[in-house]
């Protein structure tokens, strides 16, 4: 039997090798990207310091430091106009993510929710769902985010509307508009006043450069996120203990008092109370004016998200083959049990991949605030502190770069969830 | 024992129950078929009460002949009495030519009128490949249309018989010879480039004369050096014609022969022209680019394809708009300080590279799905790269990805609106606050923005349609 062997007999090396033998070629053409890659990026380099000198500017970062001299309406860490171009870049980013979170989060349940309702055997609900998917995924977010805020600051009423004044009370009138949700949430063209929540007996906090750090707020998120940590460890160990003796402890009750009992304590022990807004003078007093360009924002890109991810449930769902679900009913499972432990758990490998992507198509798209200044990221950073400063190629490295760690951050995290959910096969 | 009665004769059926049957039965089945469907079902209902209830009187009581936002609410409430809302349409009949060509003169509507029914033709033989009766009707369609068109435009007479001419002619040739559309296909782009910003015909001529060269270059050498090698002497060639012997040809061709139309600059572009120019340009560049990024990335060769992946994964990380950003305040930095680039073509390219990183994951994709064998018989009949791809992967590859290619190309077009962040006149958010802010049009918000929102809804909704249609079209399983 003759032995096959896997290498081609070795000649002499001829320099026509480099292109006709397949061993050698791929080498030939690296080294060809190789020189032209560098070639390439020299030349734009080499242009760079060109165009730089000409306009007599150097590359330098320095400018994050000096005073940022503008106001930024919505800021999460303390920021005035005499804080630094820096600190106003992480006010910026962190307003980026507020957005982003809120518009996830609330995507999700809407896209979930639509998703499974164009399933449904309704034929109204399937339809109406369908509209509303093909209407508002086939027209641009952008038109979505300037309806959105011209409908909100065209239409809502004025502040000067709420007022109630003694002579109307004594007519017996009310004010031509009111608040919403028991008197704490007030509406108007110039924004939506809502209640602001308050210690009286805050735990403080420390810069930290550009950062600031609230340890109230850290408490509170390292009590949540402990809270969640003992639940856990608790329904693990109920599920062991059912799986090895057959009797499920009750354990309703003790994941609520460990889910809640903690971070009431700790609020009620910081002095925890609400401030409402009251109308006095011309406007509303007291509480969080949120504008219009957030709440514009969040509206288009949640209404407008959530389509995507509706589309993405509805698939996940329809990949799950009927035997599935026709075998869990011969088990005897209910249907919501056959819901939550054979459909859903499959459905989600298929729907994960689509959901990370639309995760980070909301972060890149909270970049569209722009179109109601929002200032976001590319607001602060890419927008007045550029023209301030001048400086765009530093700005927009940084903001690419800020955006890029971003990106792979979110899509990093979720693909570790993915592994965790995937299908393990042997 | 002994039976008493014996039916011999088939009783008649009865009628169903009057609830197991007709409209009755669907109702209950579709509508009612328990207590949590019938409460959907009546929410759905007053859903679309409320909606028809609020947007039907205004959509009724619209106006389509005013001139301010003013006498549209006069005219409405002496038709149909005070307090009535309505529609003002008034203000699209009076700035539709705003909306379809933002500042482009108004004496020669007719070249992006032409432009943009031409490219049908120019389109078919890709899209309904194989189909000639759909690429004779849409033809003879935008024929029609083309010449309707302009003559309502009120175009000169010269171009209208061109464009008549050019219309018939593209139906017979269809009608006889499809394959040749595809030379007017490759000769459309320098057509439409002359067609809208004008200027010397030599300068597309030339340019387009450079992909000859290439070719050219690439079909002698191919033999001899590879097809890999050829492909980039070939490109090395066509950039020497484009850099240094292009201009010189264009002088003296110019000065023999001065052949042009008046020139238009880029700031006069916009509305859906600006959005269908960049749109369709970047369509149609990111799918070749997405492709060649895709295979550099199952590339075997550890640069190429660390070059693909670094690309990629950068372009997908950050928001459209800073690419936008790179294009009109960044580009300048890292070319030569005399070349002065258009700003629309600087976007296009942006948004061409933009687009070509996801197209190049959608592609991914359709790769990775293809089984391990059809690589392998490829190998195995002794096909060398370029066939395998051309012959084997590619086909199969692009069908899969079929969805995911024309959702990407959806998402494309509607992103063209953000060119508005950079000083374009877009007809979303440029041209409508350029309406709104006038005088006669303050207040106006919802009509603007739906009738914007109608037309990219038409866009899409018809390229998702189509993306169904060719799915249908390749399907080679479970017939």
């Amino acid at each position: 039997m003759a032995v096959a062997t896997t290498t081609a007999p070795r000649g002499n090396f001829r320099p026509s090798m480099l292109i006709y033998d397949t061993r050698f070629r791929s080498f030939t053409i690296q080294v060809i990207v190789l020189i032209l890659v560098v070639a390439g990026l020299s030349w734009l380099v080499h242009n760079l310091f060109v165009n730089l000198a000409a306009k007599g500017k150097d590359l330098s970062y320095a400018f994050l430091w000096n005073r940022a001299g503008y106001d930024i309406g919505q800021h999460l860490i303390p920021y005035t106009n005499d804080s630094t171009h820096g600190r106003a870049a992480i006010v910026g980013l962190l307003n980026t993510l507020l957005v982003a979170g809120f518009a996830c989060v609330f995507a999700t349940i809407l896209g979930v929710m639509v998703g499974i309702l164009r399933l449904s055997k309704n034929w109204l609900i399937g339809r109406l769902m369908t509209v509303y998917i093909e209407v508002f995924r086939n027209v641009p977010l952008l038109l979505w985010i300037i309806l959105t805020y011209v409908i909100l600051s065209e239409v809502m009423p004025e502040p000067k509307d709420f007022k109630l004044t003694d002579a109307m009370i004594a007519a017996g009138q009310a004010p031509k508009a009111s608040m919403i949700f028991d008197g704490s949430v007030a509406i108007t063209n110039r924004g939506t006043n809502i209640p602001a929540i308050l210690l009286s007996r805050p735990l403080g906090g420390i810069d930290v450069g550009f950062l600031s750090l609230n340890f109230s707020f850290l408490a509170s998120v390292l009590v949540i996120a402990a809270s969640i940590w003992a639940n856990w460890a608790l329904l693990r160990r109920a599920r062991t203990l059912q799986e090895t003796t057959g009797n499920r402890p009750v354990t309703w009750w003790i994941s609520l008092l460990i889910l809640f009992a903690p971070i009431v304590a700790l609020l009620a022990a910081m002095g925890f109370h609400l401030d409402y807004p009251v109308f006095k003078g011309f406007n509303f007093q007291g509480g969080i004016n949120v504008a219009h360009a957030f709440t514009a924002l969040l509206i288009a890109l949640t209404v407008y998200s959530a389509t995507y991810i509706a589309e993405a449930v509805r698939a996940g769902i329809l990949a799950i083959s009927r035997g599935q679900s026709e075998a869990a009913f011969a088990l005897g499972l209910r249907p919501g049990r056959t819901m939550k432990l054979i459909i859903l758990p499959q459905a989600l490998r298929v729907i994960i991949p689509p959901l990370i992507s639309q995760y980070l198509n909301i972060t890149k798209n909270t970049s569209l605030g722009i179109a109601v200044s929002y200032l976001d990221l590319r607001g602060t950073l890419g927008g007045i502190t550029l023209n301030q400063t001048g400086r765009e190629l530093e700005c927009m490295l940084l903001m690419m770069l800020i955006y890029l760690t971003m990106s792979l951050i979110i899509s990093g995290v979720m693909n570790i969830f993915n592994n965790a959910v995937r299908l393990k096969e042997r | 024992m002994e039976a008493r009665f014996v039916r011999q004769s088939m009783l008649t059926p009865q009628q169903p129950p009057l609830g197991e049957k007709g409209a009755m039965k669907w109702l209950r089945e579709n509508l009612f078929s328990g207590w949590l469907n019938s409460i959907l079902t009546i929410l759905g209902l007053l859903a679309i009460f409320f909606m028809v209830k609020g947007a039907l009187p205004w959509l009724l009581h619209g106006v389509w002949d005013a001139n301010s936002l003013g006498e549209c609410r006069k005219i409405i409430a002496a038709d149909w009495g005070q307090g009535q809302t309505g529609a003002c349409w008034a203000l699209i009949h009076e700035r539709w030519n705003q909306f379809f060509f933002g500042f482009y003169p108004q004496e020669i509507y007719w070249r992006p009128t032409m432009t943009f029914f031409l490219m049908f033709p120019a389109i078919t033989p890709v899209l309904f490949f194989g189909s000639r009766a759909n690429a004779r009707r849409v033809i003879g369609a935008a024929s029609l249309v083309m010449a309707a068109a302009l003559f309502g435009l009120g175009a000169p007479m010269a171009p209208f018989l061109v464009a008549v001419a050019a219309g018939l002619a593209l139906f017979w040739l269809a009608e006889i010879a499809p394959a040749w559309l595809l030379w007017f296909t490759a000769l459309y782009p320098g057509l439409t480039f002359w067609l809208l910003w004008g200027g010397p015909l030599w300068r597309p001529v030339c340019a387009m004369l450079g992909f000859v060269i290439m070719f050219a270059v690439f079909r002698l050498a191919a033999a001899r050096i590879g097809a890999t090698v050829a492909m980039v002497a070939g490109f090395l060639a066509a950039c020497v014609w484009w850099l240094f012997l292009q201009t010189p040809v264009i002088a003296s061709l110019a000065s023999a022969m001065p052949l042009s139309l008046r020139p238009v600059t880029s700031d006069q572009f916009g509305g859906f022209l600006l959005a269908i120019i960049i749109g369709v340009t970047a369509i149609i560049g990111s799918l070749p680019l997405g492709i060649i990024l895709a295979l550099g990335r199952k590339s075997d060769m550890p640069l190429v394809k660390g070059l693909c992946v670094g690309f990629i994964e950068f372009v997908r990380g950050v928001p459209l708009i800073t690419m936008l950003f790179t294009a009109s305040l960044l580009l300048q930095y890292f070319l030569p300080p005399q070349v002065q680039f258009d700003l629309i073509l600087r976007v296009i390219i942006l948004v061409t590279l933009f687009s070509a990183a996801y197209i190049a994951e959608v592609i991914r994709g359709g790769l990775a799905a293809l089984p391990r064998g059809q690589y392998e018989a490829a190998d195995a009949l002794g096909l060398d790269y370029w066939q395998a791809q051309r012959f084997i992967i590619m086909p199969q590859a692009l069908k899969i990805s079929i969805p995911g290619i024309v959702s990407s190309f959806i998402g494309l077009f509607k992103d063209t609106t953000l060119v508005t962040f950079v000083g374009l006149m877009d007809p979303l958010k440029g041209i409508t606050q350029v309406v709104r802010a006038d005088i006669n049009w303050k207040g106006v918000y919802w009509e603007p923005y739906i009738f914007v929102g109608a037309i990219f809804f038409l866009f899409c909704f018809s390229m998702s349609r189509y993306s169904m249609y060719l799915e249908r079209k390749l399907k080679r399983d479970h017939r």
